[in-house]
Protein backbone atom coordinates (compact mmCIF):
# COMPACT_ATOMS: atom_id res chain seq x y z
CA UNK A 1 0.00 0.00 0.00
CA UNK A 2 1.54 3.38 -0.92
CA UNK A 3 -0.32 6.54 0.23
CA UNK A 4 -0.09 10.02 -1.75
CA UNK A 5 -0.12 12.87 0.77
CA UNK A 6 -0.96 16.52 0.92
CA UNK A 7 2.41 18.07 0.76
CA UNK A 8 0.66 21.30 2.44
CA UNK A 9 -2.61 22.59 3.64
CA UNK A 10 -5.34 23.54 1.39
CA UNK A 11 -8.59 22.60 -0.01
CA UNK A 12 -9.12 20.25 -2.81
CA UNK A 13 -9.95 21.40 -5.94
CA UNK A 14 -9.63 18.65 -8.35
CA UNK A 15 -9.17 14.75 -8.02
CA UNK A 16 -8.06 13.14 -11.25
CA UNK A 17 -8.26 9.28 -10.57
CA UNK A 18 -10.87 7.32 -9.95
CA UNK A 19 -10.85 3.82 -8.07
CA UNK A 20 -9.28 1.16 -10.13
CA UNK A 21 -7.27 3.67 -12.07
CA UNK A 22 -3.55 2.56 -12.82
CA UNK A 23 -1.20 5.54 -11.76
CA UNK A 24 2.47 6.18 -13.16
CA UNK A 25 5.09 8.32 -11.54
CA UNK A 26 4.75 11.84 -12.23
CA UNK A 27 0.93 11.61 -13.39
CA UNK A 28 -1.11 14.54 -11.75
CA UNK A 29 -3.80 12.75 -9.22
CA UNK A 30 -5.31 16.20 -7.05
CA UNK A 31 -4.89 19.71 -7.24
CA UNK A 32 -5.43 21.48 -4.63
CA UNK A 33 -6.02 25.15 -3.92
CA UNK A 34 -3.91 26.38 -1.13
CA UNK A 35 -3.07 30.24 -0.96
CA UNK A 36 -5.05 31.20 -3.86
CA UNK A 37 -2.59 29.03 -5.85
CA UNK A 38 -3.34 25.71 -8.02
CA UNK A 39 -1.00 23.12 -6.38
CA UNK A 40 -0.35 20.00 -8.47
CA UNK A 41 0.15 16.61 -6.53
CA UNK A 42 1.59 14.19 -8.75
CA UNK A 43 1.90 10.62 -7.74
CA UNK A 44 5.66 9.55 -6.88
CA UNK A 45 5.06 5.89 -7.86
CA UNK A 46 3.46 3.57 -9.82
CA UNK A 47 -0.23 2.19 -8.98
CA UNK A 48 -3.67 1.39 -8.80
CA UNK A 49 -5.87 3.52 -6.93
CA UNK A 50 -7.58 1.73 -4.12
CA UNK A 51 -8.92 4.01 -1.97
CA UNK A 52 -9.63 7.85 -3.08
CA UNK A 53 -9.78 9.58 0.53
CA UNK A 54 -10.89 13.48 0.07
CA UNK A 55 -13.49 15.03 -2.21
CA UNK A 56 -13.52 18.10 -4.06
CA UNK A 57 -13.92 21.00 -0.79
CA UNK A 58 -12.78 19.18 1.38
CA UNK A 59 -9.76 21.12 3.73
CA UNK A 60 -6.67 19.01 3.79
CA UNK A 61 -3.78 19.50 6.03
CA UNK A 62 -0.23 18.84 5.39
CA UNK A 63 0.36 15.15 5.34
CA UNK A 64 -2.88 13.85 4.98
CA UNK A 65 -3.49 11.24 2.73
CA UNK A 66 -5.27 11.67 -0.58
CA UNK A 67 -4.98 8.65 -2.24
CA UNK A 68 -4.28 5.19 -1.67
CA UNK A 69 -2.50 2.90 -4.24
CA UNK A 70 -1.77 -0.77 -3.80
CA UNK B 1 74.26 10.52 2.31
CA UNK B 2 74.67 6.94 1.71
CA UNK B 3 72.47 4.56 -0.21
CA UNK B 4 71.25 2.77 2.86
CA UNK B 5 69.72 6.35 4.61
CA UNK B 6 67.92 6.99 1.62
CA UNK B 7 66.63 3.43 0.95
CA UNK B 8 65.24 3.84 4.71
CA UNK B 9 63.76 6.80 3.85
CA UNK B 10 61.99 5.79 0.78
CA UNK B 11 60.62 2.38 2.36
CA UNK B 12 59.06 4.26 4.78
CA UNK B 13 57.59 6.74 3.00
CA UNK B 14 56.18 3.83 0.10
CA UNK B 15 55.12 2.29 3.52
CA UNK B 16 52.86 5.23 5.15
CA UNK B 17 51.52 6.33 1.72
CA UNK B 18 50.01 2.78 1.53
CA UNK B 19 48.00 3.57 4.66
CA UNK B 20 46.21 0.56 6.72
CA UNK B 21 46.52 -2.97 6.12
CA UNK B 22 44.97 -4.70 2.35
CA UNK B 23 41.70 -6.20 4.29
CA UNK B 24 41.25 -2.59 4.93
CA UNK B 25 41.48 -2.13 1.26
CA UNK B 26 39.30 -4.49 0.00
CA UNK B 27 36.27 -3.43 2.77
CA UNK B 28 36.91 -0.12 0.86
CA UNK B 29 36.79 -1.27 -2.77
CA UNK B 30 34.21 -3.34 -1.78
CA UNK B 31 31.77 0.12 -1.08
CA UNK B 32 33.20 1.61 -3.87
CA UNK B 33 35.47 4.06 -1.65
CA UNK B 34 38.63 5.27 -3.30
CA UNK B 35 42.03 4.92 -1.48
CA UNK B 36 42.60 8.77 0.10
CA UNK B 37 45.43 9.08 -2.36
CA UNK B 38 43.43 8.94 -5.16
CA UNK B 39 40.67 11.04 -4.09
CA UNK B 40 43.13 13.56 -4.02
CA UNK B 41 44.69 12.76 -6.97
CA UNK B 42 41.82 13.06 -8.83
CA UNK B 43 40.79 16.46 -6.89
CA UNK B 44 44.50 18.08 -7.54
CA UNK B 45 44.62 19.19 -10.88
CA UNK B 46 45.89 16.63 -13.10
CA UNK B 47 49.97 17.54 -13.47
CA UNK B 48 50.26 19.56 -10.88
CA UNK B 49 52.54 19.44 -8.19
CA UNK B 50 51.29 19.03 -3.98
CA UNK B 51 52.63 19.54 -0.77
CA UNK B 52 51.97 17.60 2.08
CA UNK B 53 53.11 17.95 6.13
CA UNK B 54 53.17 15.48 8.83
CA UNK B 55 53.63 12.44 6.60
CA UNK B 56 55.60 10.84 9.22
CA UNK B 57 53.21 11.75 11.75
CA UNK B 58 53.08 8.89 14.48
CA UNK B 59 55.24 6.83 12.41
CA UNK B 60 56.44 5.36 16.07
CA UNK B 61 53.22 3.85 16.81
CA UNK B 62 54.46 1.25 13.83
CA UNK B 63 50.19 0.97 12.61
CA UNK B 64 49.23 3.81 12.37
CA UNK B 65 50.27 5.83 8.59
CA UNK B 66 50.40 9.70 8.66
CA UNK B 67 47.91 9.32 11.95
CA UNK B 68 44.95 8.33 9.38
CA UNK B 69 44.67 11.61 7.78
CA UNK B 70 46.71 13.77 5.31
CA UNK B 71 46.97 17.44 5.19
CA UNK B 72 48.22 19.14 1.29
CA UNK B 73 48.26 21.74 -0.55
CA UNK B 74 47.31 21.51 -3.77
CA UNK B 75 45.64 23.14 -6.98
CA UNK B 76 42.17 22.82 -8.35
CA UNK B 77 41.51 25.17 -11.24
CA UNK B 78 44.86 26.73 -11.13
CA UNK B 79 44.31 28.08 -7.69
CA UNK B 80 45.94 26.89 -4.30
CA UNK B 81 43.83 24.96 -1.85
CA UNK B 82 44.00 23.47 1.37
CA UNK B 83 42.79 19.97 2.33
CA UNK B 84 42.32 17.38 4.99
CA UNK B 85 41.17 14.33 4.29
CA UNK B 86 40.66 11.03 6.04
CA UNK B 87 42.11 8.05 5.42
CA UNK B 88 39.36 5.21 6.28
CA UNK B 89 42.09 2.14 6.67
CA UNK B 90 43.80 3.12 9.43
CA UNK B 91 41.30 2.81 12.30
CA UNK B 92 38.61 3.58 10.28
CA UNK B 93 39.79 7.48 9.99
CA UNK B 94 39.36 8.00 13.55
CA UNK B 95 41.39 10.89 14.92
CA UNK B 96 44.45 10.71 17.55
CA UNK B 97 45.97 13.69 19.32
CA UNK B 98 48.41 14.11 16.03
CA UNK B 99 45.36 13.78 13.83
CA UNK B 100 43.66 16.59 15.51
CA UNK B 101 47.16 18.78 15.95
CA UNK B 102 47.38 18.13 11.32
CA UNK B 103 44.08 19.25 10.93
CA UNK B 104 44.60 22.13 13.41
CA UNK B 105 47.39 23.31 11.28
CA UNK B 106 46.35 23.05 7.65
CA UNK B 107 43.89 25.26 8.70
CA UNK B 108 46.11 27.83 10.50
CA UNK B 109 47.83 27.84 6.77
CA UNK B 110 44.77 27.82 4.80
CA UNK B 111 43.76 30.99 6.98
CA UNK B 112 47.35 32.66 6.78
CA UNK B 113 46.95 32.18 2.58
CA UNK B 114 43.44 32.98 2.39
CA UNK B 115 42.67 29.82 0.49
CA UNK B 116 39.73 27.71 0.26
CA UNK B 117 39.86 24.27 2.84
CA UNK B 118 38.37 20.73 1.90
CA UNK B 119 37.27 18.47 4.03
CA UNK B 120 37.65 14.96 3.07
CA UNK B 121 35.42 13.67 5.92
CA UNK B 122 35.25 9.51 5.63
CA UNK B 123 35.82 9.03 9.97
CA UNK B 124 34.36 6.66 12.58
CA UNK B 125 35.37 9.41 14.79
CA UNK B 126 37.57 9.95 18.10
CA UNK B 127 39.71 7.37 19.48
CA UNK B 128 38.19 6.85 22.75
CA UNK B 129 41.54 5.48 24.45
CA UNK B 130 43.12 8.40 22.86
CA UNK B 131 40.42 10.85 24.18
CA UNK B 132 42.76 13.22 27.36
CA UNK B 133 45.23 13.54 24.50
CA UNK B 134 43.17 14.87 21.23
CA UNK B 135 39.59 16.03 22.92
CA UNK B 136 39.52 18.39 26.08
CA UNK B 137 42.63 20.47 25.81
CA UNK B 138 43.58 24.35 23.78
CA UNK B 139 44.50 22.13 20.55
CA UNK B 140 42.11 19.24 20.92
CA UNK B 141 38.90 18.43 18.29
CA UNK B 142 37.24 21.60 19.22
CA UNK B 143 39.81 23.84 18.27
CA UNK B 144 38.71 22.04 14.61
CA UNK B 145 35.22 23.72 15.02
CA UNK B 146 36.51 26.98 16.29
CA UNK B 147 38.96 27.05 13.01
CA UNK B 148 36.07 26.46 10.66
CA UNK B 149 33.69 29.16 12.95
CA UNK B 150 36.83 31.98 12.36
CA UNK B 151 37.28 30.71 8.77
CA UNK B 152 33.59 30.75 7.75
CA UNK B 153 32.95 33.78 5.75
CA UNK B 154 36.85 34.29 5.11
CA UNK B 155 37.77 31.46 2.54
CA UNK B 156 35.21 29.12 1.34
CA UNK B 157 34.93 25.86 3.16
CA UNK B 158 33.77 22.50 1.22
CA UNK B 159 32.99 19.11 2.85
CA UNK B 160 32.96 16.12 0.59
CA UNK B 161 31.22 13.35 2.97
CA UNK B 162 32.29 10.05 1.48
CA UNK B 163 31.31 8.04 4.48
CA UNK B 164 30.68 8.32 7.92
CA UNK B 165 30.57 11.84 10.04
CA UNK B 166 29.77 11.06 13.72
CA UNK B 167 29.56 12.20 16.65
CA UNK B 168 31.30 15.49 17.34
CA UNK B 169 32.95 14.40 14.00
CA UNK B 170 29.42 15.57 12.33
CA UNK B 171 30.06 19.05 13.07
CA UNK B 172 32.89 19.42 10.34
CA UNK B 173 29.98 19.27 7.58
CA UNK B 174 28.02 21.32 9.64
CA UNK B 175 30.43 24.33 9.86
CA UNK B 176 30.96 24.49 6.24
CA UNK B 177 29.92 26.18 3.56
CA UNK B 178 28.25 23.19 1.09
CA UNK B 179 28.27 19.60 1.89
CA UNK B 180 28.48 17.11 -0.63
CA UNK B 181 26.97 13.49 -0.16
CA UNK B 182 27.79 10.47 -1.73
CA UNK B 183 25.05 8.44 -1.87
CA UNK B 184 24.64 5.13 0.17
CA UNK B 185 28.28 5.72 1.68
CA UNK B 186 27.76 9.21 3.42
CA UNK B 187 26.09 9.77 7.00
CA UNK B 188 25.85 12.20 9.73
CA UNK B 189 24.66 11.74 12.87
CA UNK B 190 25.43 12.69 16.58
CA UNK B 191 24.72 8.75 17.69
CA UNK B 192 24.68 6.30 15.99
CA UNK B 193 21.66 3.58 15.61
CA UNK B 194 23.36 1.39 17.78
CA UNK B 195 23.39 3.87 20.47
CA UNK B 196 20.00 5.43 19.33
CA UNK B 197 18.50 1.53 20.73
CA UNK B 198 20.42 1.59 23.89
CA UNK B 199 20.30 4.67 25.09
CA UNK B 200 16.41 5.86 24.10
CA UNK B 201 15.14 2.51 23.02
CA UNK B 202 14.50 3.46 19.00
CA UNK B 203 15.08 1.07 16.25
CA UNK B 204 16.14 2.43 13.21
CA UNK B 205 18.11 2.51 10.40
CA UNK B 206 21.61 4.24 9.21
CA UNK B 207 19.99 5.27 6.22
CA UNK B 208 16.84 6.39 7.73
CA UNK B 209 17.99 8.39 10.29
CA UNK B 210 21.55 9.97 9.02
CA UNK B 211 21.79 8.95 5.34
CA UNK B 212 22.97 11.33 2.45
CA UNK B 213 19.61 11.56 0.83
CA UNK B 214 17.48 12.00 3.96
CA UNK B 215 20.42 14.86 5.03
CA UNK B 216 20.10 16.45 1.45
CA UNK B 217 16.53 16.52 0.97
CA UNK B 218 14.83 16.35 4.65
CA UNK B 219 17.25 17.60 7.30
CA UNK B 220 19.03 20.27 5.28
CA UNK B 221 22.45 18.96 6.75
CA UNK B 222 23.87 18.23 2.86
CA UNK B 223 23.19 20.29 -0.13
CA UNK B 224 24.43 18.11 -2.68
CA UNK B 225 23.93 14.03 -3.21
CA UNK B 226 26.35 12.78 -5.29
CA UNK B 227 25.89 9.30 -7.15
CA UNK B 228 29.51 8.24 -6.75
CA UNK B 229 32.64 9.52 -5.10
CA UNK B 230 34.03 10.37 -8.53
CA UNK B 231 31.06 12.61 -9.24
CA UNK B 232 31.68 14.18 -5.66
CA UNK B 233 34.73 15.34 -6.31
CA UNK B 234 33.75 16.76 -9.76
CA UNK B 235 30.99 18.61 -8.25
CA UNK B 236 33.57 20.24 -5.69
CA UNK B 237 35.75 21.16 -8.52
CA UNK B 238 33.10 23.04 -10.09
CA UNK B 239 31.63 24.52 -7.05
CA UNK B 240 35.33 26.09 -6.49
CA UNK B 241 35.17 27.72 -9.96
CA UNK B 242 32.44 30.10 -9.02
CA UNK B 243 34.11 31.38 -5.97
CA UNK B 244 37.35 33.29 -5.44
CA UNK B 245 39.86 32.42 -3.23
CA UNK B 246 38.76 34.72 0.15
CA UNK B 247 36.54 37.20 0.90
CA UNK B 248 38.61 40.43 -0.56
CA UNK B 249 38.95 39.00 -3.65
CA UNK B 250 36.17 38.34 -6.50
CA UNK B 251 35.18 35.70 -8.61
CA UNK B 252 36.80 34.93 -11.80
CA UNK B 253 35.59 35.59 -15.01
CA UNK B 254 34.69 32.32 -17.03
CA UNK B 255 34.22 31.91 -20.91
CA UNK B 256 30.75 33.81 -21.81
CA UNK B 257 27.77 31.30 -23.50
CA UNK B 258 24.90 31.81 -24.90
CA UNK B 259 21.87 30.40 -22.95
CA UNK B 260 20.66 27.36 -23.99
CA UNK B 261 18.21 27.09 -26.89
CA UNK B 262 14.93 26.62 -25.84
CA UNK B 263 10.91 28.20 -25.66
CA UNK B 264 11.23 32.51 -25.09
CA UNK B 265 10.36 33.11 -21.88
CA UNK B 266 7.42 35.06 -23.09
CA UNK B 267 5.81 31.70 -23.57
CA UNK B 268 7.55 30.40 -20.35
CA UNK B 269 5.44 32.52 -18.20
CA UNK B 270 1.55 32.08 -18.20
CA UNK B 271 -0.36 35.43 -17.54
CA UNK B 272 -3.35 33.63 -15.24
CA UNK B 273 -1.32 34.33 -11.88
CA UNK B 274 -2.70 31.24 -9.90
CA UNK B 275 -1.58 28.97 -12.72
CA UNK B 276 2.49 27.23 -12.33
CA UNK B 277 5.20 26.90 -14.61
CA UNK B 278 8.70 25.81 -14.34
CA UNK B 279 11.15 28.48 -13.06
CA UNK B 280 14.00 26.04 -14.21
CA UNK B 281 12.96 27.16 -17.68
CA UNK B 282 13.10 30.64 -17.16
CA UNK B 283 16.50 30.37 -15.43
CA UNK B 284 17.77 28.13 -18.21
CA UNK B 285 16.84 30.67 -20.65
CA UNK B 286 18.64 33.99 -18.85
CA UNK B 287 22.30 32.18 -17.71
CA UNK B 288 24.61 30.85 -19.88
CA UNK B 289 24.54 27.65 -21.17
CA UNK B 290 25.36 24.43 -18.64
CA UNK B 291 26.29 27.19 -16.11
CA UNK B 292 23.59 26.59 -13.33
CA UNK B 293 24.87 24.74 -10.71
CA UNK B 294 21.86 24.36 -7.66
CA UNK B 295 22.49 24.38 -3.69
CA UNK B 296 19.97 22.62 -1.89
CA UNK B 297 17.90 20.90 -5.09
CA UNK B 298 16.38 17.97 -3.32
CA UNK B 299 15.45 20.17 -0.20
CA UNK B 300 12.54 22.65 0.08
CA UNK B 301 11.90 23.14 -3.94
CA UNK B 302 9.55 25.52 -3.14
CA UNK B 303 12.62 27.95 -3.52
CA UNK B 304 15.53 27.48 -6.06
CA UNK B 305 18.94 28.63 -4.99
CA UNK B 306 21.77 28.22 -7.51
CA UNK B 307 24.66 29.70 -8.48
CA UNK B 308 25.21 30.61 -12.62
CA UNK B 309 26.91 32.71 -14.80
CA UNK B 310 25.52 35.67 -16.81
CA UNK B 311 28.01 36.39 -19.97
CA UNK B 312 30.58 34.41 -17.81
CA UNK B 313 30.16 36.47 -14.58
CA UNK B 314 29.23 34.62 -11.35
CA UNK B 315 25.90 35.44 -10.02
CA UNK B 316 23.71 33.70 -7.20
CA UNK B 317 19.86 32.98 -8.65
CA UNK B 318 17.46 33.24 -6.31
CA UNK B 319 14.04 32.20 -7.37
CA UNK B 320 10.56 31.12 -6.27
CA UNK B 321 9.18 27.99 -7.77
CA UNK B 322 5.46 28.07 -8.77
CA UNK B 323 5.92 24.69 -9.42
CA UNK B 324 5.94 23.22 -6.18
CA UNK B 325 3.79 24.35 -2.93
CA UNK B 326 3.04 27.21 -5.61
CA UNK B 327 6.11 29.01 -4.73
CA UNK B 328 4.82 29.39 -1.13
CA UNK B 329 7.73 30.36 1.48
CA UNK B 330 7.66 27.91 4.04
CA UNK B 331 10.14 27.53 7.52
CA UNK B 332 12.43 24.88 5.20
CA UNK B 333 12.43 27.17 2.44
CA UNK B 334 12.68 30.58 4.44
CA UNK B 335 15.84 28.96 5.94
CA UNK B 336 17.70 27.62 2.74
CA UNK B 337 17.47 30.91 0.43
CA UNK B 338 18.77 33.00 3.76
CA UNK B 339 21.72 30.68 3.98
CA UNK B 340 22.59 30.72 0.31
CA UNK B 341 22.17 34.84 0.30
CA UNK B 342 24.76 34.59 3.33
CA UNK B 343 26.88 32.31 1.02
CA UNK B 344 27.11 34.94 -2.03
CA UNK B 345 27.34 37.76 0.13
CA UNK B 346 30.49 36.39 2.18
CA UNK B 347 31.98 36.00 -1.33
CA UNK B 348 31.12 39.13 -3.55
CA UNK B 349 28.55 36.93 -5.63
CA UNK B 350 25.91 39.63 -6.92
CA UNK B 351 22.65 38.27 -6.20
CA UNK B 352 19.31 38.22 -8.46
CA UNK B 353 15.95 37.57 -7.12
CA UNK B 354 13.37 35.87 -9.30
CA UNK B 355 10.06 36.64 -7.82
CA UNK B 356 7.08 34.72 -8.19
CA UNK B 357 5.45 34.00 -4.38
CA UNK B 358 1.79 34.37 -2.96
CA UNK B 359 3.36 35.48 -0.05
CA UNK B 360 4.70 32.85 3.48
CA UNK B 361 2.61 29.85 4.28
CA UNK B 362 -0.19 30.95 6.89
CA UNK B 363 -2.26 28.29 8.58
CA UNK B 364 -1.76 26.26 12.30
CA UNK B 365 0.99 24.20 11.17
CA UNK B 366 3.59 26.82 9.95
CA UNK B 367 2.63 29.15 13.18
CA UNK B 368 3.48 26.56 15.79
CA UNK B 369 6.84 25.89 13.83
CA UNK B 370 7.61 29.38 13.92
CA UNK B 371 7.49 30.55 10.32
CA UNK B 372 7.65 34.13 11.20
CA UNK B 373 11.11 34.09 13.17
CA UNK B 374 12.31 31.76 10.22
CA UNK B 375 11.17 34.60 7.69
CA UNK B 376 12.73 37.07 9.53
CA UNK B 377 16.21 35.25 8.89
CA UNK B 378 15.21 35.44 5.30
CA UNK B 379 14.43 39.01 5.62
CA UNK B 380 17.80 39.79 8.00
CA UNK B 381 19.72 38.25 5.64
CA UNK B 382 18.43 39.43 1.98
CA UNK B 383 18.36 43.09 4.18
CA UNK B 384 22.15 42.95 4.80
CA UNK B 385 23.66 42.00 1.78
CA UNK B 386 26.35 44.57 0.17
CA UNK B 387 26.72 42.54 -3.00
CA UNK B 388 25.13 43.98 -6.21
CA UNK B 389 21.11 43.08 -5.33
CA UNK B 390 18.97 42.79 -8.44
CA UNK B 391 15.15 41.95 -7.92
CA UNK B 392 12.94 40.69 -10.72
CA UNK B 393 9.57 40.76 -10.23
CA UNK B 394 8.76 37.99 -12.44
CA UNK B 395 4.94 37.28 -11.55
CA UNK B 396 3.09 38.19 -8.33
CA UNK B 397 4.91 39.56 -5.48
CA UNK B 398 2.76 39.13 -2.70
CA UNK B 399 2.44 40.54 1.25
CA UNK B 400 6.17 39.86 3.15
CA UNK B 401 6.55 37.67 -0.21
CA UNK B 402 8.01 41.10 -1.96
CA UNK B 403 10.15 41.82 1.49
CA UNK B 404 12.17 38.31 1.19
CA UNK B 405 12.51 39.40 -2.23
CA UNK B 406 14.44 42.04 -2.43
CA UNK B 407 11.10 44.43 -2.97
CA UNK B 408 11.89 48.19 -3.32
CA UNK B 409 12.44 48.75 0.28
CA UNK B 410 15.54 46.54 1.00
CA UNK B 411 17.49 48.75 -1.29
CA UNK B 412 18.33 46.30 -4.10
CA UNK B 413 20.17 48.06 -6.64
CA UNK B 414 17.34 47.54 -9.03
CA UNK B 415 13.93 46.40 -9.00
CA UNK B 416 12.60 45.73 -12.36
CA UNK B 417 9.47 43.98 -13.59
CA UNK B 418 8.26 41.86 -16.37
CA UNK B 419 5.00 42.79 -18.00
CA UNK B 420 3.35 39.79 -15.78
CA UNK B 421 4.69 41.31 -12.74
CA UNK B 422 1.69 41.88 -10.03
CA UNK B 423 2.58 43.63 -6.41
CA UNK B 424 0.12 43.78 -3.95
CA UNK B 425 -0.14 43.06 -0.11
CA UNK B 426 -2.36 40.53 -1.93
CA UNK B 427 -4.05 38.82 -4.93
CA UNK B 428 -7.47 40.44 -5.99
CA UNK B 429 -9.52 37.16 -4.97
CA UNK B 430 -8.12 37.43 -1.37
CA UNK B 431 -8.27 41.32 -1.45
CA UNK B 432 -11.54 41.47 -2.76
CA UNK B 433 -12.87 38.86 0.13
CA UNK B 434 -11.08 40.90 2.47
CA UNK B 435 -12.55 44.41 1.90
CA UNK B 436 -15.86 43.54 0.81
CA UNK B 437 -16.85 40.25 2.61
CA UNK B 438 -19.91 41.71 4.53
CA UNK B 439 -21.08 43.29 1.17
CA UNK B 440 -20.67 40.31 -0.96
CA UNK B 441 -22.46 38.62 1.76
CA UNK B 442 -25.49 41.32 1.41
CA UNK B 443 -26.11 40.34 -2.25
CA UNK B 444 -28.92 37.39 -2.52
CA UNK B 445 -28.99 37.18 -6.12
CA UNK B 446 -25.70 34.76 -7.16
CA UNK B 447 -25.36 36.32 -10.48
CA UNK B 448 -25.33 39.28 -9.32
CA UNK B 449 -22.57 38.85 -6.60
CA UNK B 450 -20.47 37.10 -8.91
CA UNK B 451 -20.91 40.67 -10.85
CA UNK B 452 -19.94 42.71 -8.49
CA UNK B 453 -16.81 40.85 -6.90
CA UNK B 454 -15.43 40.44 -10.87
CA UNK B 455 -15.99 44.01 -10.50
CA UNK B 456 -13.92 44.29 -7.64
CA UNK B 457 -11.34 42.40 -8.97
CA UNK B 458 -11.49 44.73 -12.01
CA UNK B 459 -11.10 47.66 -10.19
CA UNK B 460 -8.00 46.02 -7.81
CA UNK B 461 -6.57 45.05 -10.68
CA UNK B 462 -5.93 48.35 -12.12
CA UNK B 463 -5.29 49.97 -8.96
CA UNK B 464 -1.78 47.42 -8.71
CA UNK B 465 -1.64 48.24 -12.30
CA UNK B 466 1.85 47.67 -12.82
CA UNK B 467 2.27 50.70 -15.46
CA UNK B 468 0.71 52.10 -12.24
CA UNK B 469 3.37 51.51 -10.07
CA UNK B 470 6.17 52.42 -12.23
CA UNK B 471 4.41 56.06 -12.71
CA UNK B 472 4.97 55.85 -8.68
CA UNK B 473 8.85 54.94 -9.35
CA UNK B 474 7.76 51.77 -6.84
CA UNK B 475 9.52 49.86 -9.64
CA UNK B 476 12.68 51.08 -11.53
CA UNK B 477 12.29 49.80 -15.15
CA UNK B 478 9.59 46.96 -17.08
CA UNK B 479 11.86 45.02 -19.23
CA UNK B 480 10.10 42.45 -21.95
CA UNK B 481 10.85 39.19 -21.36
CA UNK B 482 13.16 38.90 -24.23
CA UNK B 483 15.47 41.47 -22.84
CA UNK B 484 16.14 40.52 -19.46
CA UNK B 485 19.11 38.29 -19.55
CA UNK B 486 20.39 41.78 -21.55
CA UNK B 487 19.11 44.25 -18.96
CA UNK B 488 20.49 41.97 -16.24
CA UNK B 489 24.36 41.50 -17.75
CA UNK B 490 24.29 45.35 -18.61
CA UNK B 491 23.75 45.97 -14.66
CA UNK B 492 26.02 43.64 -13.65
CA UNK B 493 28.14 45.32 -15.45
CA UNK B 494 27.84 48.62 -13.77
CA UNK B 495 27.90 47.38 -10.10
CA UNK B 496 31.06 45.97 -10.52
CA UNK B 497 32.53 49.03 -8.53
CA UNK B 498 29.53 49.25 -5.50
CA UNK B 499 31.16 49.43 -2.35
CA UNK B 500 29.05 50.12 0.52
CA UNK B 501 29.55 49.14 4.40
CA UNK B 502 25.33 48.15 5.73
CA UNK B 503 25.21 49.55 9.10
CA UNK B 504 27.26 50.48 11.89
CA UNK B 505 28.29 48.10 15.07
CA UNK B 506 29.80 45.30 16.38
CA UNK B 507 27.05 42.17 14.98
CA UNK B 508 23.50 42.25 14.33
CA UNK B 509 21.21 40.03 17.02
CA UNK B 510 20.46 37.66 14.56
CA UNK B 511 17.37 36.42 14.50
CA UNK B 512 17.72 32.57 14.31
Amino acid sequence: MKEINANMAGTVLNVLVNKGEGVSPGQLVVVLESMKMEIPIESTVEGTVTDIKVGIGDFVNEGDTLVILT
Amino acid sequence: MTAKLENRLNDMIDQIKAGGAPKYHEKNAAQNKMFVRERLERLFDEGEFSVEDALFANNEAGNLPADGVVTAMGKVGGQTVCVMANDSTVKAGSWGARTVEKIIRIQEIAQRLKVPMLYLVDSAGARITDQIDMFPNRRGAGRIFYNQVKMSGMVPQICLLFGPSAAGGAYIPAFCDVVIMVDQNASMYLGSPRMAEKVIGEKVSLEEMGGARMHCSVSGCGDILAQSEKEAIELARNYLSYFPANYKQKPIMKEPKPPVDGRALEEIVPENQNVPFDMYELISRIVDDGSFFEIKKLFAGEIITGLARIEGRTVGIVANQPKVKGGVLFVDSADKAARFITLCDAFSIPLIFLADVPGFMIGTKVERAGIIRHGAKLIAAMSDVTVPKLSVIVRKAYGAGLYAMAGPAFEPDCCIALPTAQIAVMGPEAAVNAVYSNKINEIEDPKERMLFVQQKQQEYKEHIDIYKLASEMIIDDIVAPSRLRETLHHRLRFLESKEMTFSERKHPVYPV
